[in-house]
């Protein structure tokens, strides 16, 4: 049995220990807003906090994360109002949507680490791939997100 | 276990999708039992007696903004004011059962607006006339004296809101009814935030993947590495011991390994060794036939066009040309490689077959899920969700029969999921492609003839036999065939060559690779005849007043020929595809020892009218963010038979890096004219960056991806 601290919650699970988080999460938590691009850490789909910090989930095995505090975009707030949510839906960055559970974890561990990086900062931090090309509005939330989180 | 998030899709008895949608304003959304329902005034319309609206879309919503812009045509029409509107897929099935009621629900060709748009209007303005003679009928009042809009019918200081009339109003002739004119638009043009966004940022929205049903397990698949090939032997003694297993099932030409979790299912076939017959594709290499498709183009070629010059006028012309260019183009083969991997899950019973998929084409899923299994269309339900990407993929309906043939040999569901690397190496690929212009110019530099030959994979021989017969695809020759250009003798010819590789629709289709080389070699012209590339084009296009008024905009907007630092230029190109043109002007930064960086792109389009034009600027983007991840990166390359690339370690995908600042304008002609958005933004990013490229470097590139390139300067 490994222990694992998702979104609050503790969970006892009976899982081959060499299994993705990735697969964890998605088949035996059913919590399906992590979503699977590549399965080689390239696109950042995946993309959860492993203690604070963006990992990809399809790279880490079950094993390594045992007791850690695991987030998923389902957990990122309460009510899908954390400021990247909130700039998220300001911009309409979402096209098909599909690789933004990434991008939101992703550009809510680097405003936690950098909270006003400018559009460098951005590109440096933010690998995660998106086919529909939404990198430009993604650029301008996390901006909007810099600015929400000063406001609160 | 928290099994809070386990059920999220269910099945209603009439087949609907129950998707969890909780959109804007409609957190009590009614499911879709999409027939019968007393307060369902059409097809496309249910009216609630909480006033709210329903409207089907009969489209995917794979990124594109369709759950937002087909509704708001609706409402235009219908007169409701936005936030009461909500959303839910039509269903397949019911179009199949009822004569076409939703016409083609194939999302593809930039089609949705640009062909949708009549029948929602009518959908919308019917509506409205049943719920005015309904609200007449009640107060014993002519309906001409009725005004509708904002939810509610009003007369004498009276009103009564539709959802009090639906009702009523379902059993009611409309009778003839007006559409609008655009003058009178109230909601068409407003820039409008699309509908499922809230569910896409909280993890919420379901695609193909996410559906999970009671007792589902799962399949993992390994294609023949050679498109084509089949399977021989496989000996399943390793992996029956392997964690969760279930069974292997042999689909010929791939073989599927079910076991309890995703997991299992693909570590256990990538533990099972397969022989494969490798078939006619074994051996063959794209190196070798770049080489033949190149050598193809000294052969003649077959007629394009119908209203063209003939081989020997164009022969006679360039005889007599005072000066001749020629460039030959090359475009490699592409793969979509969606975000979401394909997938699809399926139940399949004695009597009835259920899919939930993400597909472009859920007519087509439904359609091969009966002829797979042998169920009648009747009893086959396709339940649609969100895609995640689709880029033409998802037309192809593949893997939902690969799927369905898993599930007859499966108690309860299963789920499918593809590999990327399956995605990659089993694509339905853009075709290759290579392009020869030639043009004669007079002593004054003139130009007085402009000729091509395509060679070219044809996508519909494999749906059309009598496509290879007639020797055009008409697929391959788009924006080759017609050039706007006013050169006064000109001609199109065409080659089919095909390969083992399967090939598909890829965002664009021909424009995709045509647009690069005619619009490449435009500026060839240009440059052999000294002029400016917006000036030569404005010459040759007098008689085409959208493309020109497009391109007087794009100068201005862009800044044509300002100061720009060394290694730096602006690049042009422009390109009508899809109903719409869009001119783009690239700001493009090479580096000395030739790293390329687009650094600005600037759009100017023309669709006609605008339905929304947020999701109208989005697609732009999206398209200069396709056209340039091919552009920089995009080549799929065979060697003994087998595809190369696996994943975007070796497929490259542009990043944020790598994204320009990007400005889209619009200059609308409107009148008739409703163009495509979902494709036109991306076959000009291309050549407008290989034209700026030119500008700075003197090399003239004629085949992409540019990462074939050296790209250096001194």
């Amino acid at each position: 049995m490994i222990e694992l601290k998702v979104n609050g919650t503790t969970f006892d699970l009976d899982v081959d220990p060499e299994t993705p988080l990735l697969w964890v999460i998605r088949d035996y938590l059913n919590l399906t807003g992590t979503k699977f691009g590549c399965g080689i850490a390239q696109c950042g789909a995946c993309t959860v906090h492993v203690n604070g910090y963006a990992q990809r989930s399809c790279q880490t095995k079950l094993r390594e994360v045992g007791g850690k505090e695991i987030t998923t975009i389902e957990g990122l707030s309460p009510d899908s109002n954390h400021p990247v949510q909130q700039a998220w839906i300001e911009h309409d960055v979402p096209q098909c949507g599909y690789c933004q559970s990434g991008q939101l974890m992703a550009a809510a561990a680097l405003l936690s680490d950098n909270p006003d990086p400018d559009d460098e900062q951005i590109d440096a931090a933010i690998d995660n791939i998106c086919r529909c090309g939404t990198y430009q509005r993604i650029r301008r939330a996390i901006h909007r997100a810099a600015e929400l989180a000063r406001e609160v | 276990m928290n099994r809070r998030n386990f059920v999220r899709v269910a099945t209603s008895s009439a087949g609907g999708l129950m998707l969890a949608f909780h959109l804007p304003g409609c957190s009590k959304t009614k499911l879709p039992g999409n027939t019968g329902l007393p307060t369902e005034i059409n097809a496309w319309l249910v009216i609630d007696p909480d006033n709210s609206v329903t409207v089907r879309v009969a489209k995917s919503e794979m990124g594109e903004g369709i759950f937002t812009s087909l509704p708001m045509i609706v409402a235009e029409e219908l007169g409701v004011d936005w936030d009461q509107v909500k959303t839910e897929y039509a269903d397949a099935n019911r179009n199949l059962k009822e004569d076409s009621v939703y016409g083609n629900m194939n999302t593809g060709g930039s089609r949705s607006v640009r062909m949708g748009r009549p029948a929602l209007q009518l959908a919308g303005a019917t509506a409205r006339e049943q719920l005015i003679k309904a609200a007449a009928t009640r107060w014993e009042t002519d309906p001409k004296h009725c005004v509708a809009s904002g939810g509610k019918v009003s007369w004498n200081g009276k009103s009564l809101n539709y959802g009090e009339l639906a009702a009523d109003a379902a059993l009611i002739d409309a009778g003839d009814v007006a559409i609008k004119e655009p003058a009178a638009y109230e909601l068409i043009g407003r820039p409008t935030l699309r509908v499922e966004v809230p569910l896409k940022v909280n993890g919420s929205a379901i695609y193909g993947m996410d559906v999970r049903l009671d007792g589902m397990v799962y399949a993992a698949i390994k294609h023949c590495p050679v498109i084509g090939g089949t399977v021989e032997s496989y000996n399943d003694d390793s992996i029956q011991a392997h964690p969760g297993f279930i069974q292997v099932v042999n689909l010929e030409t791939s073989v599927a390994v079910v076991a309890d979790h995703y997991w299992q299912a693909q570590t256990a076939v990538d533990a099972l060794v397969v022989n494969w017959n490798k078939g006619q594709g074994a051996g063959t290499s794209t190196k070798n036939w770049e080489a033949e498709f190149r050598a193809a183009l000294d052969e003649e070629g077959v007629d394009a066009s119908e209203t063209q010059a003939s081989f020997d006028e164009i022969k006679t012309a360039l005889e007599a040309s005072n000066s001749t260019l020629t460039g030959d183009y090359f475009a490699p083969y592409l793969a979509h490689t969606c975000m979401e991997p394909l997938n699809c899950t399926v139940h399949v019973q004695d009597d009835r077959v259920d899919i939930w998929t993400g597909t472009q084409n859920p007519e087509g899923a439904t359609t091969i899920g009966a002829e797979t299994s042998g169920i009648s269309t009747d009893n086959v339900y396709t339940h649609n969700c969100f895609l995640g990407g689709g880029f033409g993929r998802r037309s192809n309906t593949d893997y939902v029969g690969d799927a369905v043939r898993i599930g007859m040999q499966v108690k309860g569901p299963v789920q499918l999921i593809w590999s990327r690397k399956e995605d990659v190496r089993q694509g339905r690929y853009r075709p290759m492609s290579a392009i020869r212009f030639t043009a004669g110019f007079d002593e004054n530099k003139e130009s007085v003839v402009l000729a091509n030959h395509s060679v070219t994979h044809s996508i519909l021989s494999g749906i059309n036999r009598w496509i290879v017969r007639s020797g055009i695809d008409p697929t391959s020759v788009e924006g080759l065939a017609e050039i706007p250009y006013a050169i006064p003798k000109k001609r199109a010819t065409h080659t089919i060559k095909n390969t083992h590789l399967t090939t598909w629709f890829w965002r664009s289709v021909g424009s995709s690779q045509n647009a690069f080389a005619m619009e490449s070699f435009i500026d060839e012209m240009a440059e052999h005849a000294g002029a400016d590339p917006f000036a030569f084009r404005l010459s040759l296009l007098e008689e085409e007043p959208d493309l020109s008024r497009v391109l007087e905009v794009l100068r201005e907007k862009s800044g044509w020929g300002k100061r720009m630092a060394s290694g730096t230029a602006q690049g042009l190109a422009i390109h009508e595809s899809f109903g719409s043109i869009v001119g783009q002007v690239a700001d493009v930064v090479v580096t000395r020892n030739g790293k390329v960086k687009v650094e600005r792109v600037v759009s100017v389009v023309d669709c006609g009218h605008l339905v929304n034009p947020l999701t109208a600027g989005e697609q732009v983007e999206s398209g200069i963010m396709y056209g340039l991840t091919a552009a920089l990166f995009g080549e799929i390359r065979v060697r003994d038979g087998a595809v190369v690339e696996s994943n975007f370690h070796n497929y490259e995908i542009a990043r944020m890096i790598d994204a320009p600042q990007m400005e889209t304008h619009f200059s609308l002609a409107g009148g008739d004219k409703w163009g495509g958005m979902g494709e036109p933004g991306l076959p000009p990013l291309a050549p407008a960056v290989c034209n700026a490229i030119f500008r700075i470097t003197g090399k003239r590139v004629r085949s992409l991806p540019l990462s074939r390139h050296d790209l250096s300067w001194a």
